[in-house]
């Protein structure tokens, strides 16, 4: 009784107390997606709009002059050093991703269908991280006393009989170089496959043994399609890493190749900052449109 | 289409490390039948049928698909085909791929496999969805389409493994009826693995109660109603009261049993060894507020009532039972109805309690 006595005062507050929940409701929402988009927007939005604004300004030996010229690209993209700097890296990229995509998928395949248990997996995939638990550059400069003139590989070369000079190619060259990046990249490649052939359920493996598919087609036909948004996952890792990497070229190679990255480097070493933005630029452009060409060829929403 | 086989398991086991999942099993399935591996998770129902199919090694005995001893072949040279528990669907391919994906492997010509992929789906009714990947199809239809992709390689047996368990209970009892219908116009053998009775016994000509790796009892659904062999058959099946006691009397082709309780209970059959003994009382013959003959019922508290429509359930303990059920027509229980914790008397005929059979002895 005494709330159909109360119901009728209190109605005409209502409108206004709703509309206040409503307007608080959306700032609630605004506010939830506000430290995200603060964060993106301060590390990662920010620095690209000021790369590309840079790439626009004039230089010289001195100091940058803001301005709006295209000199910058004119010269990243007439120079015939650019171009084969990107061929080079290029090169790089599609050696260490074809090395990467077949070794990660083989280990990737051992550790999903031929080990057993989810501890010993586990294991296992730990070991893959070892390589991690050291940086990046001491282990590169432990492939050194591996592959140097007198290092290990040579010397057993030799006392074998195999080869009667040191072999110079192993050290300082591409070869070095791919080598450095496979072993740094493939585990990048290893686990977003690692997860989905996890995912891929087991009767289907047995469905296709069951209409006659023996081991090659069972793998061809159901198993590796079933891979494919894994692998494109791995690819963009090793793909955009490749691309960017520097360290890795200059040590490896002891100077003699050139990537994009290490050239940007340069550039900026000789307070080159609007070349280099340029360069950046152009190098952010290639990256997305080979992950925007991989993408169209894999779906991969699947698995995010 | 292609002609049945029958099947014959030699004393088949399965052994995982040190649990035995299957212990030396025998039975022998009949060209053309239908037969239902029935049985509680866990039983080794699944396991059986996988070991048909070839996708589990038989650890000890022989099977035999027709005149073929099919132990060691891979499983798509033996002559089965197999519809798994989720269908299993390759789900990058359409549903057309999925159907000929036999085919392909065999090296079949694309224009041929397509031809006869699309002639199979319209077997299934499917033929409109051929180019449907399985994510965008129903559980029936992609059951329909599992059905067609192993009907292609035909077969002349026919595995399913819980084929209806993924579908709504309506879409269930229709394509039961669809299986049933399907294995008819075939005449190939099926095997077909549930834990539901009511699906064994609408569908089989031969069922096979499994129980902890070990057939219970093979027969006819009539069979396995009527006369339950062990106490896990009857009580499996649910159609019986199971009383076990001590066999306190021995006549010509009947037993008394005496419960822990003092009830004492007629029984038709011949006694088990042992001095213990185990009788099914069917629950649909039981009669509610009738003076029992000695031995044909007792008197007990009711504690539960359950109407359903034709029928009402009743559970009572009395005279050393527990949880006795009775299912009396509705006509009859409203004639006089009771309530939770009266006790009422239960009677049954002499041919409606039998002696039930112990698996070891």
């Amino acid at each position: 009784m005494a709330i159909a006595v109360e119901q009728p005062a209190a109605s005409p507050a209502r409108p206004a107390g709703a509309r206040l929940v409503s307007v608080l409701g959306r700032l609630a929402a605004y506010l939830q997606a506000a430290p995200l988009a603060l964060i993106l927007g301060v590390f990662l939005l920010a620095p690209i709009l000021m790369i590309v604004a840079v790439s626009f300004w004039d230089y010289d030996f001195a100091r940058l002059y803001p301005d709006f010229v295209l000199t910058n690209y004119a010269e990243t993209l007439g120079s015939w050093v650019t171009w084969r700097t990107y061929l080079n890296t290029l090169k790089y990229a599609a050696i260490v991703w074809a090395l990467t995509l077949f070794i990660g998928f083989w280990v990737a395949y051992f550790l999903a269908f031929h080990v057993r248990t989810a501890t010993m997996q586990m294991v296992l995939f730990l070991v893959c991280t070892v390589p991690f638990l050291t940086s990046n550059i001491i282990r590169m400069i432990s492939w050194i006393p591996v592959l140097g003139r007198n290092g290990l590989v040579n010397a057993t070369l030799i006392e074998m009989g195999l080869v009667s000079t040191p072999v110079e190619w192993l050290l300082y060259s591409d070869f070095a170089v791919v080598l450095a990046m496979v072993h740094l990249y493939t585990l990048f490649m290893v686990t977003p496959i690692f997860n989905t052939l996890m995912r891929i359920d087991r009767a289907l493996i047995e469905a296709a043994r069951d209409a006659g598919a023996n081991g090659w087609q069972v793998l061809s036909n159901v198993v590796l399609p079933l891979a494919k948004p894994g692998m494109a996952i791995g690819t963009i890792f090793v793909v955009t890493l490749v691309m960017a990497d520097f360290i890795t070229v200059q040590v490896m190679s002891g100077g003699q190749s050139a990537s994009v990255a290490l050239m940007m480097r340069n550039q900026m070493s000789l307070l080159q900052y609007p070349a280099a933005a340029a360069n950046a630029v152009v190098l952010l452009v290639l990256v997305l449109l080979m992950v925007a060409g991989i993408l169209r060829v894999v779906d991969i929403r699947k698995e995010l | 289409m292609s002609k049945a086989a029958a099947i014959d398991i030699a004393s088949v086991s399965k052994v995982y490390g040190t649990m035995t999942a299957v212990h030396a099993i025998s039975l022998k399935i009949p060209a053309g039948s239908y037969c239902c591996l029935l049985g509680p998770s866990g039983c080794g129902k699944s396991t059986t049928l996988r070991m048909i199919a070839g996708h589990e090694r038989i650890s000890s005995g022989d099977i035999r698909l027709g005149n073929t001893v099919v132990t060691d072949l891979p499983p798509a040279r033996r002559g089965t085909a197999m519809m798994f528990q989720s269908y299993a669907l390759f789900p990058h391919l359409d549903v057309a791929d999925n159907v000929a994906f036999s085919l392909k492997m065999k090296g079949v010509s694309k224009e041929e496999r397509r031809t006869r992929a699309l002639d199979m789906l319209k077997l299934v009714q499917m033929d409109a969805y051929a180019g449907r990947r399985p994510a965008q199809l129903s559980g029936g239809q992609q059951q329909r389409v599992a059905l067609a992709r192993a009907l292609i390689t035909d077969p002349e047996a026919l595995l399913l493994d819980e084929p209806l368990s993924a579908l709504d209970p309506f879409l269930k009892v229709r394509v039961r009826a669809e299986l049933k219908k399907l294995q008819n116009e075939l005449g190939i053998t099926f095997v077909h693995v549930t834990h539901s009775q009511e699906e064994a016994m609408a569908l089989a000509d031969l069922i096979v109660v499994m129980n902890e790796g070990r057939i219970e009892q093979a027969a006819h659904p009539r069979t396995i109603f009527e006369r339950p062999a062990t106490a896990f058959v009857a009580r499996f099946m649910g159609d019986h009261n199971v009383i076990s006691g001590r066999v306190a009397d021995v006549r010509d082709g009947a037993v008394t049993v005496e419960v822990a309780g003092g009830g004492r209970f007629d029984a038709l059959g011949r006694p088990p060894e042992g001095g213990q003994a185990d009788i099914a009382v069917r629950t649909d013959r039981v009669r509610l507020g009738e003076a029992p003959a000695p031995g044909l019922g007792f008197t007990g508290i009711v504690t539960n009532v359950e109407y359903r429509g034709a029928s009402v359930k009743l559970t009572a303990s009395g005279a050393g039972i527990e949880d006795f059920t009775a299912i009396v027509g509705d006509g009859a229980f409203f004639a006089r109805p009771v309530t939770v914790g009266e006790a009422v008397p239960f009677a049954w005929g002499a041919e409606d309690a039998i002696v039930l059979g112990r698996l070891d002895s």
